[in-house]
């Protein structure tokens, strides 16, 4: 009887440590998104000069499929590169992070959103220096998802 | 201070989405501009950083960088919102400046 009351301490000794170590687990995990959202802002990725290191900064080097589920809403051409319009959409399930970029700007990256618990929806106005593809690059489920438009630009904003 | 820097407005439609649009009076200068009097280069001063919360709970946060237009608009969609929710942005620039605004949702102005 000793050796049972004995083991069955153990055990519980054993279940309470074990349940102490997954609630710690289990809050460490509930903490990791949000330090995500209020990372640092991204220095490297924003100084980057090409559209794929600012890509490779801010996502590592997974490959973007194109997707006809990111919906851009901007114009074809614009007479003031300074203030373009720009809207997206994203119609993806668990949307984490968009990001927005200019190819032929100086700086490519114009702004990343992080979602948590808004619509994966962007809506902002940009500057180009020249006719660019402007590009929307959206994270979903650990996957990267891109799409393009080219915005024609009769007066650069950049000078 | 004299001037509000930052506005929000909210604009709910029928089936509860809301969007928050965000406007801030800021040079977001880019660093890479001259001066065109001293052709020296204007140093850098741009908004990084925007945080939205909704009831006091974050949820999106935006990173600019400086191809953000001057006086910033930038607005993003919330689902089933209710009257009576309180919206708060938050923002900060490379120079350690900051502002906030608040509002609530299905008030007028």
């Amino acid at each position: 009887m000793k050796i049972v009351a004995e083991a069955n301490r153990s055990r519980r000794v054993f279940l309470k440590n074990g349940l102490a170590l997954a609630a710690i687990g289990f809050a460490s995990y509930l903490l990791k998104p949000l330090r995500a959202l209020a990372a640092e802002w991204p220095k490297n990725a924003f100084e980057s000069k090409k559209i794929d290191e600012a890509l490779q900064s801010l996502f590592g080097g997974a490959q973007a499929t194109t997707s006809a589920s990111i919906r851009i809403n901007a114009p074809y051409q614009a007479e003031n590169g300074a203030t373009v319009r720009f809207v997206a959409t994203i119609d993806l399930p668990n949307v984490s992070t968009v990001a927005v970029l200019v190819e032929k700007n100086e700086r490519p990256l114009v702004m990343t959103m992080n979602y948590a618990g808004a619509e994966p929806y962007i809506s902002l106005r940009l500057k180009m220096a020249q006719t660019s593809d402007v590009y929307v690059v959206a994270k979903s489920q650990g996957k990267l998802y891109i799409a393009k438009q080219n915005i024609k630009v009769t007066v650069g904003g950049c000078g | 201070m004299a001037e509000k820097r930052t506005r929000i407005r909210t604009k709910t439609t029928d089936d509860g989405t809301t969007e928050i649009f965000v406007l801030v009076s800021h040079p977001m200068e880019t660093g890479l501009r001259l001066d065109p009097q001293t052709q020296a280069k204007v140093p850098p001063h741009f908004i990084q950083k925007m945080t939205f919360l909704l009831n006091g709970k974050e949820v999106a946060i935006a990173d600019l960088g400086i191809a953000v237009s001057k006086d910033p608009l930038i607005s993003i969609r919330l689902k089933k919102t209710k009257r009576g929710d309180r919206i708060k942005v938050l923002w900060s620039d490379n120079k350690g400046d900051k502002d906030e605004a608040e509002t609530t949702i299905g008030e007028v102005g």
